[in-house]
């Protein structure tokens, strides 16, 4: 045995010279991403912000404007596709700045080889998602790549909404005192997606929860007072409350077994060593409310098919400004902090 | 859900952090061997519930952790040749060796996979027959088994096409250097639970009988690990150093007999360097020489890959429970989950990012 141990260690990674797939991930990498690259090249009064959406005032009405791009594998999972999730997730963008949202546009890149019969099922998906939204694709734009310079199919839609009058929601906005509601359990769009990409045969199929929440907080914004709204998608719920806590610099706390999870994620999430809280989610949202509506604002959301499972998850506090504290279900308690990057699938 | 809501009962753990408390008259030392434990104890905050008088230190068991730089660096120079798919699991990813990491050489064109089980990689091996495909074959007793498997049905299958890269570990000479360190301060210890589902509990009585220290097979969910700390600290009292199995549901005092065989078929015990530790005696498995065909550091001629590791974080002295991440004053710092200095850092079961994603850095160090 040696009786003298050599210590050693390697040499870190300081900064990486090129892009990987961590820098997609919504965690430590894309922030930096951001603040290092994108927000000094863009900077301005709206997008230092960093909600989801900015909200313009242009000709006295008052427009929420985002964009986002969609490059899941494979296009079609258990409860959804591309084409609906390029739809949900921009009404959700506006929606959470309590804009109803009104006009879509939608950029297809196509990869040589796709199936016509393929794009024309997403097209027919996205139309019907548009349909059931209550919005319209009203300009769009297709190009193709050569085979190998895209995976399949990559779509962005942009989105404009119309924020009513006295709607004043941000992530900056939420206050100590807050209460947390979640509105149902959190995880099924994120290992559907992956159970499906990775070919891993669970005995239950989990399902993407991917749902426009727009009519969900129309309904709440009238049931009381909301400081900050958020869907937790990638990164899970865990960073989009680090994303509001130090956004409005509060602390936040929320208690693990107030937290819904499907068994079948759950099982899931064990079995890979992942942690639902990171897991993304598609059609689930975050409100911070004035503790005197949570009690309204939650049985608002209770009474709509997409809000049935809410539940008052914690509150925001003036202790420990900028950090989440989970209590878990034994009684310990631990900080919840942004993911490095994507959850990896542990060893053992 | 069953199995798993009964062993992170709220009621249930705070009657044994009782009994812990009635049963503890005096300081006593205890280290976790698995990471998989660390990971727990932190991820529910256990140790907070403790009384002060049971310290809890972190063990060497985190697989990430314990491989070799230059294992690493040798992982590295196969998955940038041409041809080749190169398959580990993913926490292996982001260990940085000398020059990145295997994102890194994804992102510059290598062939990389993420799989979840080496016998995956045998079916990308049949799938791509132009391919050299290689598993990263590292982890202690408990990944042992599939990956001796998937090396005899490689050869079961007359694939050419397949190699193992093999960094395997073992507990019990990990136990025993850290024991005869003139340092050691670890009074019990719980012991691996999943290693010994495979291995079984027979080989740790030596260890307990010869250096009077109590080794209770401990389980992963934070119910198991309060009942394994109870049971090491009633030992430790009572005056008694023997091998307790809290781990019933899992662990035989024989293992899983099969899983032996096929490991004893394939593997044999040779010397292991560890990361941060040095070389044990000893300590680890390697290919038997039938097999030569499937080590993948002879098939691409890697052995000659040697690295140098600058001494400048202190994981050597975490991995074997000497210090604890606060005391590293680059924790939370320069060394962070982003910029990892040391293997601890590294891997979601390493006591550093442990401490880094469930506490903050130093919020919560106590």
């Amino acid at each position: 045995m040696p009786d003298e141990f050599a210590l050693a260690c390697p040499l870190p990674i300081a900064n990486r010279k090129t892009i990987v797939l961590g820098h997609g991930s919504g965690g430590r990498l894309t922030a930096q991403l951001l603040h290092d690259l994108f927000l000094p090249a863009f900077d301005n009064q709206f997008l230092r912000k960093l909600d989801d959406q900015a909200v313009l005032s242009v000709g006295g009405a008052r427009i929420a404007f985002t964009t986002d791009s969609f490059v899941v594998t494979p296009l079609f999972f258990p409860g959804g596709d591309i084409g609906k999730l390029a739809i949900h997730g921009t009404v959700n963008d506006l929606a959470m700045s309590g804009a109803r949202p009104l006009y879509l546009s939608a950029a297809f890149i196509m990869e040589e080889g796709l199936p016509l019969d393929e794009l024309s099922r997403i097209a027919a998906s996205m139309s019907e998602a548009a349909k059931a939204a209550g919005v319209a694709v009203v300009t769009g734009d297709t190009k193709v790549v050569n085979k190998g310079s895209a995976d399949k199919l990559f779509i962005t839609t942009t989105g404009i909404g119309l924020v009513p009058d006295g709607v004043e929601i941000s992530a900056s906005y939420a206050k100590a005192g807050d209460r947390v509601i979640l509105s149902g359990t959190i995880g099924d769009h994120g290992m559907a997606v992956f159970s499906r990409r990775e070919n891993l045969e669970f005995e239950a199929a989990i399902e993407s929860d991917t749902a426009p929440l727009h009519r969900l907080v129309e309904t709440i914004l009238a049931a009381g007072e909301i400081h900050a709204l958020r869907d937790p998608t990638r990164g899970g719920l865990a960073t989009t409350l680090c994303e509001i806590a130090g956004s409005a610099r509060v602390g936040v706390q929320v208690r693990a077994d107030r937290i819904p999870v499907r068994a079948e994620v759950k099982a899931a999430c064990e079995i890979l060593g992942m942690d639902p809280l990171f897991v993304a989610n598609e059609g689930k949202l975050v409100a911070f409310v004035a503790p005197a509506s949570a009690d309204a604002i939650l049985a608002a959301m209770r009474r709509m098919p997409e809000g049935r499972d809410a539940v008052i998850i914690g509150e925001a506090v003036e202790a420990h400004p900028g950090v989440v504290l989970l209590k878990t279900e034994i009684g310990g308690s631990r900080v919840l902090d942004l993911p490095f990057s994507e959850q990896l699938p542990r060893i053992c | 859900m069953k199995y798993l809501d009964e062993y992170r009962d709220q009621r249930l753990a705070a009657a044994l952090v009782d009994e812990i408390r009635r049963t503890v008259t005096r300081p006593w030392t205890l280290m976790e061997v698995c990471g998989g434990q660390t990971h727990s104890i932190v991820k529910y905050g256990l140790d907070e519930l403790l009384p002060a008088a049971v310290e809890l230190v972190h063990g060497p068991g985190c697989p990430v952790c314990v491989t070799p730089l230059e294992m690493i660096d040798r992982a590295h120079a196969i998955a940038r040749r041409p041809g080749v798919m190169f398959c580990s699991f993913g926490d292996m990813l982001r260990v940085p060796g000398s020059n990145g990491d295997l994102f890194q050489i994804k992102a510059e064109g290598g062939d990389v996979r993420i799989v979840y089980s080496p016998l995956d990689s045998l079916k990308l091996a049949r799938a791509h027959p132009d391919k050299q495909v290689v598993f990263f074959g590292i982890g202690f007793e408990t990944t042992a088994p599939a990956n001796a498997m998937s090396v005899w049905q490689a050869r079961a299958q007359g694939l050419a096409n397949f190699s193992l890269l093999v960094s395997h570990v073992l507990v019990p000479p990990a136990m025993t250097a850290i024991l005869d360190s003139p340092s050691n301060r670890v009074r019990g210890f719980l012991g691996p639970g999943h290693v010994c589902a495979v291995m079984g509990w027979s080989e740790y009585e030596p260890l307990a009988a010869d250096h009077r220290v109590p080794i209770v097979i401990t389980g992963f969910e934070p119910i198991d690990l309060l009942e394994g700390i109870l049971m090491t600290v009633r030992q430790l009292e009572q005056g008694r150093a023997t091998v307790e199995n809290q781990y019933v549901r899992a662990v035989t005092r024989d293992g899983n007999l099969e899983a032996r065989k096929m490991i004893g078929r394939v593997f044999e015990v040779c010397d292991r360097a560890w990361r941060g530790i040095g070389v044990i005696p000893q300590s680890g498995y390697r290919l038997r020489d039938e097999f030569r065909a499937y080590d993948a550091e002879r098939v691409f001629d890697v052995a000659g890959v040697q690295s140098q590791e600058p001494a400048i974080c202190i994981s050597g002295q975490i991995l074997q429970g000497h210090k604890k991440p606060h005391d590293c004053p680059a924790f939370g710092a320069q060394c962070t989950p982003l910029t990892p200095l040391g293997a601890t850092m590294v891997s979601a079961e390493g006591a550093c990012a442990a401490y880094y994603n469930y506490r903050g850095a130093g919020l919560l160090a106590h």
